[in-house]
C-alpha cells in the first residue's frame, strides 16, 4: 500500500549554501524501520525532480528515528543570492511530507500504518 | 553520589539569531535560576552587514540589539552573578564592550561588571598576506579560489572554538563578548570552563557542542517551528526559550522555565537536532567532532528531555573561514491578482512584464517568476486547484547591471493600469534594488588564526 509520509514522520528543514537538508523523523519509533527500508535516496531524487538541480545525499540515524537528506541546488544559489520565497529551505520540510512510500501491506497491518480504512484514523501522543 | 545531588550548571538560551524576540533575554534571568545566558546574533551574511557599518562609523560594527538586552539583564548580571556570553561583537567587540561598559555606568554597577572581549577571529586585514602564503581559500561548495572575487570581498572572519570564551571566564569575566565565534561554542564553553573539561575530553566537548546546537536557535526547539502536534502547544505568547542544564559527566538536561508557554519533548528536540544537519557521523567544530548518531534521548519530565550518550572524535587541523562579497544586485516586486481566474491573470502578467523587459533590452543573470498562494513554497508538488480566490504574483531579477536591475524596478506599477485585470496590492511602492553580499565558506590552517582575550 501507499503510505504518505505526512502520516508516519514529521521533519524539519534548514539550509547550507545552496544546499537545502531535511531532516525525516519517524513518527513512532518503530516506525523508523519503514523510512530506512523504503525512503530511498532514489525516492527522493525522483520527488524533487524539477525543483532541484543537484545530488542527493542520504544519511540515517536510527538513535532518532530519523533520516537526513542533503538536497543539493535547492536553493537558487542560497542565501542572499536565491530570489526564492524559501531562499533559506525552510519548507522543504514539508515538501517531503508529501512524497509517498509503497509498503508492503502485511507490513503496513503489523505496524498499524494508517491510511488504509481499516484502521481507525491514528491519534498522536507527544509522549513517546 | 545520587544524580539529584550532583552539581549542574544551567545555560539560558536568550536569542537564536539577530531579531529574534526582544523579550527573551530578560524572561530568562528573571523566569528562574540560572548561571549563564547565552545569546547568538551571527548568522552567515551578518559579518558583511556589521562590516558596511563600520566603514561608515568606526565605533560601530557590533549587534546593536545587545545594547538593549545587557540593559535588561544588568540587574541579574550585576546583582546575581549571572553571567552573559554573546557573539554580538560582530566585526568590533571593543567598541560593543564600550557600549555595554555605557549600560553598567548608567545603572550605576560599573564595578560589578567585568567584561571579557575575544579578538582575533577577523582575518580581512590579512588575506592578501594569507594568498600569498599559498592559502587559496577556495569555496568549499564551488572549490574555486579566493583570488576570483578578492576585490569584491567585504570581511573574512574565522570561525573560532570556545578557548578563548574559556580563557576569559577563568580570568573572572561576567560577560564575554566575542565576535564570530562558533553559535556552538557560546554554550560548551561555560559548560568546559565550570566542570574543568580537558581538550581532549572529547566525548564531553560534543556534548558540549550537541548542547549548543540544541538552544542555539532559540525557542525552536521548545515549542516554535516545531511540526509535531503544533496545533497542540500551549501558549506560545508565551514561549519559554529553552534552558541547557549540565552534568559534568557530559549528559545533560534540556528545559525551560515553569509558568511558561511552548513544549519541550523528545519530538521537539528531535526537530532541532535535525537542523541545518550535513554529514551526522561528523559535526565539525573548531573544539571537536561531533557525532549526532550517538545521541540519546528520553523525556525525563514535563518539557523535560535527558540528553546523553554523546560520543565525539578529535577536532581537525582547519578552522572554516566566513567570506562575504558583492556580487551584484537583486530586486523583487508583487502584486495581487483576485477571482475570478486569479491565476491565469496572473500568469498573463508575468508573460507580459518578461516581454517587456526583453522589448527593453534588459538581461539578467537570472529571472524568478513565483505564484505565491499556489507555488511559492512547493514549486510544482504542490500541483494547481481548478480555482483560487487571489494569487500573489512575484517576480525577481538578479544581476551585475545596477542599472538593469533599476529600470526593472519601474516595470510593475504600469501593469496595474496597462496589464491584465482584477489586480491590487502595489501599495508598498516600487521594489527596492538590493545589492547581494554572497557567502564565501572556506578552511584555512588553524595555526594562522591567533585569538587574543582580554578582561577588564
Amino acid at each position: 500500500m501507499k503510505v504518505r509520509l505526512l502520516d508516519i514522520a514529521h521533519a524539519r528543514s534548514g539550509d547550507k549554501g545552496d544546499t537545502a537538508n531535511v531532516g525525516v523523523i519517524a513518527l513512532r519509533p518503530e516506525w523508523y524501520p519503514l523510512l530506512a527500508t523504503y525512503l530511498s535516496r532514489d525516492a527522493v531524487h525522483e520527488h524533487f525532480r524539477g525543483v532541484i538541480t543537484g545530488d542527493v545525499e542520504r544519511f540515517e540515524l536510527p538513535n532518532l528515528g530519523a533520516l537526513n537528506f542533503l538536497l543539493h541546488g535547492a536553493l537558487g544559489g542560497g542565501g542572499t543570492v536565491s530570489l526564492k520565497t524559501d531562499a533559506q529551505g525552510k519548507v522543504f520540510s514539508t515538501a517531503m511530507l508529501r512524497l509517498s512510500i509503497e509498503i508492503p501491506d502485511e507490513e503496513a497491518r503489523r505496524l498499524k500504518v494508517p491510511g488504509r480504512p481499516e484502521f481507525p484514523a491514528f491519534t498522536r501522543s507527544h509522549k513517546e | 553520589m545520587t544524580k539529584a545531588a550532583e552539581r549542574t550548571v544551567r545555560v539560558a538560551s536568550g536569542q537564536g539569531f539577530w531579531g529574534d524576540w526582544l523579550e527573551a533575554p530578560r524572561r530568562q534571568v528573571e523566569g528562574g535560576p540560572v548561571d549563564y545566558l547565552m545569546l547568538d546574533y551571527l548568522a552567515e551574511v551578518t559579518m558583511s552587514i556589521l562590516q558596511k557599518q563600520k566603514e561608515r562609523d568606526p565605533n560601530m560594527g557590533y549587534a546593536r540589539d545587545f545594547v538593549g538586552a545587557m540593559d535588561s539583564v544588568m540587574p541579574a548580571v550585576a546583582g546575581r552573578g549571572v553571567r552573559v556570553i554573546a557573539n554580538a561583537g560582530g566585526v568590533n567587540p571593543p567598541a560593543c564592550a564600550a557600549a555595554i561598559r555605557q549600560v553598567a555606568a548608567k545603572q550605576g554597577v560599573s564595578d560589578k561588571v567585568r567584561i571579557g572581549v575575544v579578538t582575533g577571529d577577523d582575518v580581512l586585514p590579512r588575506l592578501d598576506e594569507l594568498i600569498a602564503g599559498g592559502h587559496a581559500l577556495a569555496n568549499m561548495e564551488t572549490g574555486d579560489p579566493l583570488s576570483t572575487v578578492r576585490d569584491r570581498v567585504l570581511s573574512a572572519n574565522a570561525y573560532i572554538g570556545s578557548v578563548p570564551i574559556v580563557e576569559a571566564l577563568s580570568k573572572g569575566a561576567n560577560v564575554v563578548i566575542t565576535g564570530r565565534s562558533t553559535d556552538t561554542a557560546l554554550t560548551m564553553a561555560p559548560l568546559r570552563h565550570e566542570f574543568g573539561w580537558k581538550a581532549d575530553d572529547w566525548d564531553k566537548l560534543a556534548a558540549g557542542i550537541i548542547a549548543g546546537h540544541i538552544i542555539e536557535c532559540g525557542a525552536q526547539c521548545s515549542g516554535g517551528n516545531c511540526l509535531y502536534e503544533w496545533q497542540t502547544i500551549p501558549d506560545l505568547a508565551n514561549v519559554g526559550y529553552p534552558i541547557v542544564d549540565a552534568v559534568s559527566d557530559g549528559s545533560f538536561y534540556i528545559t525551560k522555565h515553569p509558568g511558561t508557554g511552548g513544549r519541550i519533548s523528545v519530538p521537539s528536540i528531535k526537530e532541532q537536532l535535525v537542523y541545518e544537519m550535513g554529514d551526522p557521523h561528523a559535526y565539525i567544530t573548531p573544539d571537536v567532532v561531533a557525532d549526532f548518531t550517538s545521541i540519546r534521548l528520553e523525556q525525563a519530565g514535563d518539557d523535560r528531555v535527558r540528553v546523553f550518550g554523546i560520543k565525539g572524535r578529535p577536532a581537525t587541523d582547519k578552522l572554516k573561514v566566513s567570506i562575504a562579497y558583492r556580487a551584484g544586485f537583486k530586486a523583487v516586486g508583487t502584486l495581487v491578482y483576485a477571482w475570478p481566474d486569479a491565476l491565469a491573470k496572473a500568469k498573463l502578467a508575468d508573460r507580459v512584464l518578461r516581454d517587456r523587459l526583453k522589448n527593453l533590452g534588459l538581461t539578467f543573470d537570472e529571472m524568478l517568476t513565483e505564484f505565491v498562494g499556489v507555488s511559492a513554497a512547493h514549486g510544482p508538488l504542490a500541483g494547481e486547484l481548478p480555482e483560487y480566490p487571489e494569487v500573489q504574483l512575484r517576480f525577481g531579477v538578479r544581476g551585475p547591471d545596477k542599472a538593469a536591475v533599476e529600470r526593472f524596478t519601474r516595470e510593475l506599477a504600469p501593469l496595474v493600469l496597462n496589464g491584465p485585470p482584477s489586480v491590487t496590492g502595489f501599495a508598498g511602492g516600487r521594489p527596492k534594488v538590493e545589492e547581494i553580499v554572497a557567502y564565501w565558506p572556506a578552511l584555512v590552517d588553524k595555526t594562522v588564526v591567533q585569538t587574543k582575550v582580554e578582561v577588564a
